[in-house]
């Protein structure tokens, strides 16, 4: 065998034995039937896939794509301008791009259990409040659909600021002094220079938010406290309290399926000719 | 008549460097004016406070009359083509020349881009991107994406230099009637003496941050103020201390006499130019000069003894 295959052999087999085999797995279970105390059985049925029509199961398809498309358009108004002010600073640009990494420091369960522990009736946000007098009662800010969507923006954020920061790094600074030249006050130049020739990072960020949100189990599970389902949680249900395996299994292939479709559209839109 | 655009005792320091030392100038309306000098000289740093990128560490700079120090550049009435253009990518060459005009809020706007590219000789080539064009092309969007704005004063930030060498020198009669038809004000800053002498009414020689001399293209070249100027806008032969250009001198046999001025030496070689010849002499009192003559003069040999001679009135001398 040649030497490059020597090399490609180890990442070959991690994709079969990792990837591949479980997915494979995966598939197969989707078309199983239920076991009685979970697990599959014979016959092959489609019928887990049938289920999947049901309004209640679409439902939550529908709000998990809802909730990542909201977190994913909340952390681009948040990551650009940070990414802008980054690429443009003269000074510390490292230092800045460290600190938007910092939080990996830190492990994400971890981080999700400190989000709880400030929102929570007794956390320190409505301690505090209330300390001052602002409020009487404690705020409702853990266990519903908002504490999920900052959880979703505060752990994927960095995901979008890097990707734009890059491509406003190399930006020509000279385009941004023709917009002023030409008579562009600076918000109409970020609009309409300095935001579409960013649009490979913005692009690359969604994407890098979009679809880790999609599938997300963690965040709707601590702060939403099992009152936000959203299809992650719908998949992990179905394999431990549920026991139901091979529907579990079917919507696991549908979000994949969900998540390589978006894949593919915004890939396409990103191919179009820029320049 | 009042200059369009006047600098008066400019200044601006960079941490650790003087990119301009103190600069007056004043440029009159509708002139085609040069900043000729070599990079690093502070003659971009100057088209820059000019524009508004740079602030003046002190010192004033008025257009029209005005102090605009302060303003920022999509407050002031000139334009500029950088030196790589910076045409927008994902615009069209019309969206690229609309641009201006939209920020200004012009009504008619079909009308004027139509104009602009027929004076730049685009038309057709409206739906092209930047990508899409060649670079002489895109010079010509920079070109009619300022122009349609009616600048007080045209910048122009090396508009050549990108160019291959052939289109540099048509684009120099091109550049030079678009200033006549136009009507604008252009401030060009090159560091290509040929290109400022070849455009300009008027020229300003820098050197270090300061302007050495300012004058029309004759004046400069054949009436230098100081050795750099002279040094600068051609090859000059340095013979006991004053200065002759090679095309000023001839070559004689060792010998024969001459009431001109003359310098005895041997011939080092010679290079033939097509148009010209150009022959090398080193002089007996040693120093290296250039004879630049006509192709049809007498040759000289390797080895010859020649004797350089001049007139009296073509020396450049300095204090």
């Amino acid at each position: 065998m040649k030497l490059r295959t020597w090399f490609l052999l180890p990442a070959w087999l991690t994709m079969a034995v990792l990837f591949a085999a479980p997915f494979a797995i995966v598939l197969a279970y989707s078309f199983l039937t239920r076991g009685v105390y979970g697990g599959i059985e014979l016959p092959w049925t489609a019928e887990s896939y049938q289920r999947l029509f049901d309004p209640l199961y679409l439902a939550i398809l529908w709000r998990s794509f809802a909730m990542a498309l909201a977190a994913t358009a909340l952390c681009f108004l948040l990551a650009f301008p940070a990414a802008l002010f980054i690429a443009r600073a003269a000074r510390h640009k490292n230092l800045y791009l460290q600190l938007v990494m910092l939080p990996f420091w830190t492990s994400f369960l971890v981080r999700t259990y400190a989000w709880i522990f400030l929102l929570r009736d007794t956390g320190l946000f409505n301690t505090a409040l209330q300390a001052l007098g602002i409020v009487h009662r404690p705020l409702p800010l853990l266990y519903n659909d908002g504490a999920v969507l900052l959880g979703l923006v505060y752990g994927y954020l960095p995901f979008m600021v890097l990707p734009i920061y890059a491509t406003l790094e190399r930006l020509d600074p000279a385009l941004v002094e023709a917009a002023a030249d030409l008579g562009a006050r600076p918000l109409t130049t970020v609009l309409r220079i300095v935001v579409p020739l960013s649009r490979p990072g913005i692009v690359a960020g969604s994407v890098l938010v979009f679809i880790p949100c999609l599938g997300a189990y963690l965040t709707p599970d601590l702060l939403g406290g099992g009152r936000t389902v959203m299809v992650g949680n719908l998949v992990q249900n179905q394999f431990t309290t549920a026991r139901d395996w091979p529907f579990g299994a079917a919507v696991s292939i549908a979000l994949m399926a969900l998540v390589t479709l978006v894949l593919v559209l915004f890939l396409r839109r990103q191919s179009e000719p820029l320049a | 008549m009042a200059p369009i655009l006047e600098l008066r005792k400019l200044v601006k320091h960079f941490p650790g460097q003087q990119a301009v030392r103190e600069i007056s100038l004043a440029i009159p309306r509708g002139s085609f004016f040069s900043l000729l000098g070599p990079s690093g000289c502070g003659k971009t740093t100057t088209l820059r406070l000019i524009a508004g990128f740079e602030q003046p560490t002190s010192g004033d700079i008025l257009l029209e009359g005005e102090i605009v120090n302060q303003r920022k550049p999509y407050e002031r009435n000139v334009s500029t083509v950088f030196q790589n253009y910076a045409l927008f990518p994902h615009l069209t060459a019309r969206g690229n020349v609309e641009f201006g005009l939209k920020r200004h809020r012009a009504t008619d706007i079909d009308a004027r881009v139509r104009e602009v590219l027929e004076l730049v000789g685009l038309t057709g080539k409206e739906t092209r991107r930047p990508a899409q064009l060649s670079g002489g092309e895109r010079q010509r969007v920079a070109l009619a994406r300022s122009l349609v704005l009616q600048p007080g004063v045209l910048l122009l930030d090396e508009p050549l230099a990108a160019l291959d060498p052939k289109l540099r020198k048509q684009m120099r009669g091109e550049l030079k009637a678009m200033q006549r038809r136009a009507g604008v004000t252009f401030l060009l800053v090159t560091h290509d003496q040929e290109e400022a002498l070849s455009m300009s009414d008027h020229l300003a020689v820098m050197n270090e941050g300061r302007i050495e001399q300012v004058g029309s293209p004759e004046d400069v070249y054949l009436r230098p103020r100081s050795r750099f100027v002279a040094g600068f806008l051609g090859a000059v032969n340095w013979i006991s201390g004053a200065g002759i250009r090679p095309e000023a001198v001839r070559l004689l046999p060792a010998g024969e006499s001459t009431p001109d001025r003359r310098a005895p030496g041997v011939v080092t070689g010679s290079v033939f130019l097509g148009n010209c010849v150009q022959v090398q002499v080193r002089l007996h009192s040693g120093e290296d000069t250039v004879a630049q003559l006509p192709r049809g003069a007498a040759l000289f040999q390797p080895g010859d003894a020649v004797q350089l001679a001049w007139s009296a009135a073509d020396e450049m001398t300095f204090l």
